[in-house]
């Protein structure tokens, strides 16, 4: 794998329009959900007087502060089939989008490190490739050909006994995938209004009929939320609750390396994730901070725990420098599935609980939620994740099973 | 790295603690009589505001005891900590 240069940023990617009085469908978030469902609004439902209202700058929430791991060896067949379609859609993008998203298929690993993570993870190949998905178990051998600078040796404390890898799995440049998206989406007519924060709803009895902003009242009977960890803020004040919890999330990277590091490697166990960004900076990630929060910044023992998980695993690590770290807020949920459907509200629509993990989703999720929000019904791949199913027990129950915890 | 204190031992970092959510959040007086609707709030939903927040912490690497906080959601200031039910 070569090192890539990164392509110039273009001035004009989109229009800054002032917001209209009306509107066929709002989105609140100009994340990379946001962004996506504004453009398969636009494309596949020919509904094009859509607005996108955002509180701060385009594709600045976690959009901008992810890890960029795609992947779709989920466990559940209802998370399969959401991670597995957006993974085909992330292979066409550049194309679709006509822009450089620098999507590399690199493979994951997910790495096991006891007799349970083997187990569990053998079962979750299985699952994978009953459901077409690539996904094959190697051995630590294996392991080593496909990331050589890994310590696969038996004197750390949890030695690596295997993994899972996704071949078709990879990592793409998550700025440049949310300006593509916004691109299009504001040329086929999408109006993406930023310093624009909703405050509250218009409300016809229990119709949603406009929003309040900080630039005005904006008339809409399709309302769709996509605002990750400011989701529960956003619904009560439309009067309902959603299950997720808002917690800190961050990631850190080094300084420049040559590339040393080709493929993702994932640890659950020992809680780390590294891969090699584009221009050489090692990219790192791990838990989140356990309780609830809106800081946009992390624990520094968190750090600690993860470095210690790095340099064990990498021992070529130990004399990296770290150059910057970061926070964003995730919203959970208690079975660590999304929550996206109708909601109480008529004509108000959810789009949350994505976690830690929703990056990957932006394509198929996006496609998912402009069907349900121009159809005022499900698209067959969110219908699993609807709200009512905290009430009917079934539960979506990734913990673990989807190779990390949240 | 948040400095709690622990009404039992003083004050301590953060990862001597565990998290346990909200506080204030009873069991259902009479669980027979819940609805599914009653019983998914009781166990998936809990606040999540964005300010001050009333909250379950354990001091799991010192006395191992309970111990409610209020926090702020925003800057992760904790203005007390409090013995509560079930301390
Ligand atoms: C450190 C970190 C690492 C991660 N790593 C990965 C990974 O490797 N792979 C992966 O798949 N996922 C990863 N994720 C998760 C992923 O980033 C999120 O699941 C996903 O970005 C959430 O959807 P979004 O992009 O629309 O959210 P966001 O980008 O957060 O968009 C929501 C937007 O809503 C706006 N908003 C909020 N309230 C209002 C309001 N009242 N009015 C107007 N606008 C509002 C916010 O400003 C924000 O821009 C990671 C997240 C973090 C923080
Ligand atoms: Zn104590």
């Amino acid at each position: 794998m070569s090192q890539r240069d990164l392509p110039q940023h273009p001035k004009f990617l989109w229009h800054n329009p002032e917001p209209a009085r009306h509107y066929d469908a709002i989105i609140v978030g100009g994340g990379g959900h946001g962004l996506a469902t504004a453009y398969y609004l636009a494309k596949n439902h020919g509904i094009t007087r859509v607005a996108v209202l955002e509180r701060g700058w385009l594709a600045g929430g976690n959009m901008a502060r992810n890890t960029t791991i795609i992947r779709s060896n989920y466990l559940w067949d209802e998370s399969a089939a959401m991670y597995e379609t957006s993974l085909k859609l992330w292979e066409g993008l550049e194309n679709e989008l006509d822009y450089e998203i620098f999507f590399s298929q690199r493979g994951v690993l997910n790495l096991a490190h006891t007799l349970q993570d083997v187990r569990e993870s053998v079962r979750r190949v299985e699952a994978n490739r009953l459901n077409g998905i690539d996904a094959e178990w190697v051995d630590p051998q294996q392991v080593k050909e496909l990331c050589p600078i890994i310590n696969i040796g038996q004197e750390i404390r949890y030695p690596v006994m295997g993994a899972t890898y996704q071949a078709r799995a990879g990592i793409a440049k998550h700025d440049w995938v949310a300006w593509a998206y916004a691109r299009r989406a504001s040329e086929m007519g999408v109006d993406l209004i930023q310093n624009c924060e909703v405050q509250g709803f218009v409300m016809d009895g229990d119709k949603v009929t406009g929003v309040k902003t900080n630039r005005g009242t904006i008339y809409s009977d399709k309302v769709g939320l996509a605002a990750a960890g400011h989701t529960s803020v956003l619904t009560q004040l439309a009067g309902f609750r959603v299950p997720i919890q808002s917690h800190p999330l961050q990631a850190l990277v080094s300084e420049l390396h040559d590339i040393i590091h080709p493929t993702v490697v994932m640890s659950n166990h020992v809680h780390v994730y590294v891969s090699q960004a584009h221009k050489g900076e090692l990219v790192m990630g791990a838990g989140v901070d356990p309780y609830n929060g809106y800081g946009q910044r992390g624990s520094f023992h968190i750090i600690e725990q993860q470095m210690s998980a790095a340099v064990e695993l990498f021992p070529a690590f130990a004399r990296a420098h770290l150059l910057r770290t970061w926070g964003g807020i995730v919203d959970v949920t208690l079975d660590a599935s999304p929550i996206m459907g109708l909601t109480p509200v008529q004509g108000m629509y959810v789009n949350c609980g994505w976690g830690t993990g929703g990056f990957k989703a932006v394509p198929g999720a996006g496609t998912a939620f402009a069907h349900t929000i121009a159809h005022d019904e499900p698209h067959p791949l969110n219908e699993p994740f609807a709200l009512d199913r905290f009430e009917t027990g079934a539960l979506i129950d990734e913990h673990g099973a989807s190779a990390v915890a949240h | 790295m948040l400095i709690i204190e622990c009404p039992y031992c003083g004050k301590r970092t953060e990862d001597e603690f565990g998290y346990g959510g909200q506080a204030h959040v009873p069991y259902p007086e009479d669980p027979h009589a819940l609805s599914d609707a009653q019983w998914a709030q009781y166990l998936f939903y809990r606040d999540n505001p964005k300010g001050s927040y009333r909250e379950r912490w354990v001091h799991s690497a010192g006395c191992r005891k309970w111990f409610n906080a209020v926090r702020d959601t925003r800057t992760y200031e904790i203005t007390s900590t409090y013995l509560g039910a079930g301390s």
